[in-house]
């Protein structure tokens, strides 16, 4: 029998810029649960909300999705601050057990979902750039834009929050804050506040992430929830807390959902994400890089 | 010379690249009362998780009465006679003081003797330890209602309720009065007169010096003395860790 | 209360709440009741891991669907009376709990409330791929008008009531039993410090895995005649956020410490959506739900119960 190597190498491709954007997705848990150690599943309610503002906008006033996911960053990091602080004087300050903060993201989770569904419906919205159509095309190999330009772009964005937290004090700060809070407090700078501005990056990230997943596919309210396995899965693969652990785990999940959709067919992909956290967890907790 | 009731046989622990115990020898005879210092970050506590179960070593083996206990989960070592109090107490907080000292009793004791102890005798066993730290007039409060000493106290009963046959006690005194440190030693006396072992790792140095028959010193994860508390104390090694 | 007498209690409240439905006559009572019923089956069992070990599960949807598509699977190879069903949807329910906990339950709470969201979704995956019971497109299971018990004939509906309220009773039993007995101190040192827990000799790993059997399984059970209430059946409804979002809200809006909290929850929660599904929207009720949970988890974290003790603790002080 002929083996399809074009299909596949075609398929890995696709699964590296998948890949590439699947690292803008989880980037913002990456900080929240790897360096704050705090389990928010609803990181993919916020990306699902940024999707959704990037479309009103786009519809309304035509500008580029992108565009709008960066407009939308300060936005975003307010509303992520005042999460946090709604978590700390909630659970975090009295020590409380998980099971309330897991709740209590598992609630925003669920209201986001339901109430975008209430405003916008279960239709699937899509947003309109230039380059969505369009494919570049080296030989057999194809490179949709679609896939492409979040794929850099996300790549981008890491390198610059690689940078922010190991040149600038805050964001060192926030490196720091994730191994000895006591040590960081005698260095003069407020752990509460500084994981509140971590939390706010985490949550700004998902403005851009928005943006990404509705140039990459047509969005409903309840497509965030596939993504938690995803996120998670990708986070516990790649170790928690490490940034390029991060990008590692999130192109080896792409290749497996694009190797899995290709020859498999598309409705075992959900399966992928959610099968290799489920193994992950069960024989390598702490991640192909963890510590 | 019958064969020592735990046995520590060149252990080590890393996390990640630090070394926290290297190649530590240890033994200990049924009935003795063994001392345990050196200054914070010595890998005091580390040695205490891992010849407990907390923490599983990564070299060396552990021998507790005549087993082998690497690998054994934490409660499995309890139920076998082997208890530790936490040094920073902690009691299960939905519980009530006399529930908290029920659950070792209802747990490691009633796994060890099984039908040979009833419910009523576990109950009476219960009784016992409030009244011996002098907690019994305060059973049915929580344990957030109770002062730090009695915490202690508290933590140290709870390790007693396991009924062991050696017992670690894990910095059981810090921060309390003379009179309260007293109190302490002389309960731990009166464990180690019922025929329990004792291992008590301390920094009050008096206490320690009263009421150890050996002392044995860790510093950096490595054991540098190990014999009568008189002579280990006179030794320049130990004095410079500790002043240098 | 001895165990024994409270479970002849249950069951009396059982018969007349059942009484009282006959004479009302109303055929809805029944069908809106079982729904309620359902839930507090679900929340019981949910609260069992949840509240007394603390072990978070999001997955409830996916041990129900399981019970469920037990149900459809015999319906087409093989048909059973449904309460060998229920006994069958709990066991491999269970045995799933099982499962999942021995992969996942020596780890972090946090990464075990992961693993059971993954769960429910592999789990769905799989049965939307299995053409058998359906995939997809659903399956459809008839529901005859009536059938005969013990010599009466009862319409189907009051005859799946009655089932649901034998579950429902079932549930509240065991959970009382539990948390009177040795098993359940044991779950509660789990809650509150694990690590001291296994210093008192608690083997903490094997009461986890027990708890998340009898959760599971008795999440099951629950799904199990659910074919046969609702006729039509397909993944997305089955394993709906709706169960999952349910069977955390309402312990932890009644008060998780106890049996009595997901009773209470169940019953006003499930009363308040049925109310407000009928009247507004189904979204709507399931926006309300969400929004109390956050509301009570921030202020009343030990729930409606809770709120009562401290009332009543206050009560005594003045």
């Amino acid at each position: 029998m002929d083996f399809p190597v074009e299909l596949l190498i075609n398929a890995i491709i696709a699964g590296v810029l998948l890949g590439g954007f699947y690292v803008a997705v989880t980037v913002g848990v990456s900080i929240a649960f790897g360096m704050l150690d705090i389990v928010n599943i609803a990181h993919p309610a916020f990306i699902i909300l940024g999707s959704y503002l990037a479309y009103i906008v786009n519809q309304r006033l035509g500008l580029d999705p992108v565009l709008v996911g960066i407009l939308m960053l300060p936005v975003f990091y307010v509303l992520g601050a005042a999460v946090y602080q709604v978590y700390y004087q909630s659970f975090e300050k009295h020590g409380q057990d998980a099971l309330r903060g897991l709740a209590f993201f598992f609630g925003i989770l669920f209201i986001t979902e339901v109430g975008l569904i209430l405003v916008f419906g279960v239709d699937y919205r899509y947003v309109d750039a230039a380059y969505i159509g369009p494919t570049l095309r080296f030989s057999f190999v194809d490179l949709p834009y679609r896939l492409l330009v979040p794929c850099v772009l996300s790549l981008v964005m890491i390198v610059l929050l690689q940078l922010y937290l190991s040149r600038t004090f805050m964001g060192r700060a926030i490196k720091a804050v994730s191994q000895d809070q006591g040590a960081l407090a005698l260095m003069a700078a407020n752990p509460v506040k500084v994981k509140r501005v971590a939390f706010g990056i985490s949550i700004a990230t998902a403005a851009i992430a928005g943006a990404f997943l509705i140039i990459i596919q047509p969005v409903e309210p309840s497509v965030g929830r596939e993504y938690i396995g995803r996120v998670f899965a990708i986070c516990v693969l790649g170790g928690l807390g490490s940034l390029p652990g991060t990008v590692i785990g999130a192109m080896l999940l792409g290749i497996a959902e694009s190797i899995t959709a290709t020859f498999y067919g598309p409705s075992w992909a959900p399966a992928v994400a959610f099968g290799l956290l489920l193994l992950t967890l069960a024989f390598r907790p702490s991640g192909l890089l963890g510590r | 010379m019958s064969a020592p009731l735990l046995h520590v046989d060149q252990v080590g622990k890393r996390f990640g690249g630090f070394v926290a115990l290297d190649g530590v020898n240890l033994s200990v005879a049924q009935g003795e009362r063994l001392g345990l210092i050196g200054p914070n970050g010595s890998g005091k506590s580390t040695l205490v998780n891992c010849i407990c179960g907390t923490l599983q070593n990564e070299d060396g083996r552990v021998t507790f009465d005549g087993r082998k206990v690497d690998g054994l989960a934490a409660h499995q070592r309890t139920i076998l006679g082997l208890a530790r109090s936490f040094q920073l107490p902690r009691p299960f907080h939905s519980m009530s003081v006399a529930d908290n000292l029920r659950i070792p009793l209802l747990y490691a004791v009633k796994a060890r003797l099984g039908p040979a102890i009833s419910a009523r005798e576990l109950d009476a066993h219960c009784v016992e330890y409030l009244r011996l730290v002098s907690l019994d007039h305060k059973a049915d409060k929580q344990p957030r209602d109770l002062t730090q000493v009695e915490m202690r106290k508290l933590e140290l009963a709870r390790a007693m309720a396991a009924e062991p046959k050696l017992l670690i006690a894990d910095e059981s005194m810090a921060g309390l009065s003379h009179s309260e440190i007293d109190d302490i030693l002389k309960l731990l006396m009166r464990m180690n007169e019922r025929g329990v072992t004792i291992i008590m790792i301390e920094h009050i140095m008096s206490a320690v010096m009263s009421f150890s028959q050996r002392l044995v010193v860790l510093v950096s994860g490595k054991k540098i003395a190990d014999g009568d508390p008189q002579e280990v104390v006179r030794n320049p090694e130990v004095e410079k860790a500790y002043l240098g | 209360m001895k165990s024994r007498i409270f479970l002849i209690v249950a069951l009396a409240v059982a018969a007349a709440l059942f009484v009282f439905a006959r004479l009302l006559g109303s055929e809805y009572f029944f069908f809106a009741g079982y729904v309620v019923l359902q839930f507090i089956v679900l929340a019981t069992a949910w609260n069992i891991l949840g509240g007394y070990c603390g072990y978070v599960n999001f997955g409830s949807a996916a041990f129900f669907a399981v019970g469920a598509y037990t149900s459809v699977f015999f319906h087409k190879a093989y048909p059973l009376p449904i309460p060998v069903l229920i006994l069958l949807g709990g066991l491999i329910a269970g045995i799933i709990g099982l499962g999942m906990g021995y992969l996942t339950l020596r780890l972090r709470g946090a990464f075990f409330a992961i693993a059971t969201l993954a769960l429910a979704v592999v789990l769905q995956t799989l049965i939307v791929n299995w053409q058998y019971v359906g995939g997809s497109r659903g399956a459809y299971a008839i529901r005859p008008a009536a059938i005969d018990v013990l010599g009466v004939s009862l319409p189907y509906m009051q005859y799946l009531f009655i089932l649901m309220l034998i579950l429902a009773v079932g549930a509240v039993v065991i959970a009382r039993m539990i948390e009177r007995s040795r098993l359940g101190y044991g779950f509660a040192t789990i809650r509150d410090d694990e690590l001291a827990a296994e210093a008192c000799g608690v083997p903490t790993l094997r009461l986890k895995l027990i708890a998340t059997t009898i959760s599971g399984a008795l999440m099951g059970m629950a799904g199990a005649p659910f074919p046969y209430y609702i006729t039509y059946i397909e993944p997305s409804s089955a394993f709906g956020l709706a169960y999952a979002v349910n069977s955390i809200a309402m312990p932890m809006i009644g008060g998780t410490g106890s049996w009595i909290g997901p009773l209470v929850g169940a019953i006003l929660l499930g009363s308040i959506q049925e109310v407000a599904r009928v009247t507004i929207s189904s979204a709507v009720n399931l926006l309300i739900v969400g929004v109390l949970l956050v509301f009570f988890v921030i202020i009343a974290p030990n729930g409606l119960v809770g709120l009562v003790q401290n009332w009543m603790k206050a009560k005594a002080k003045s």
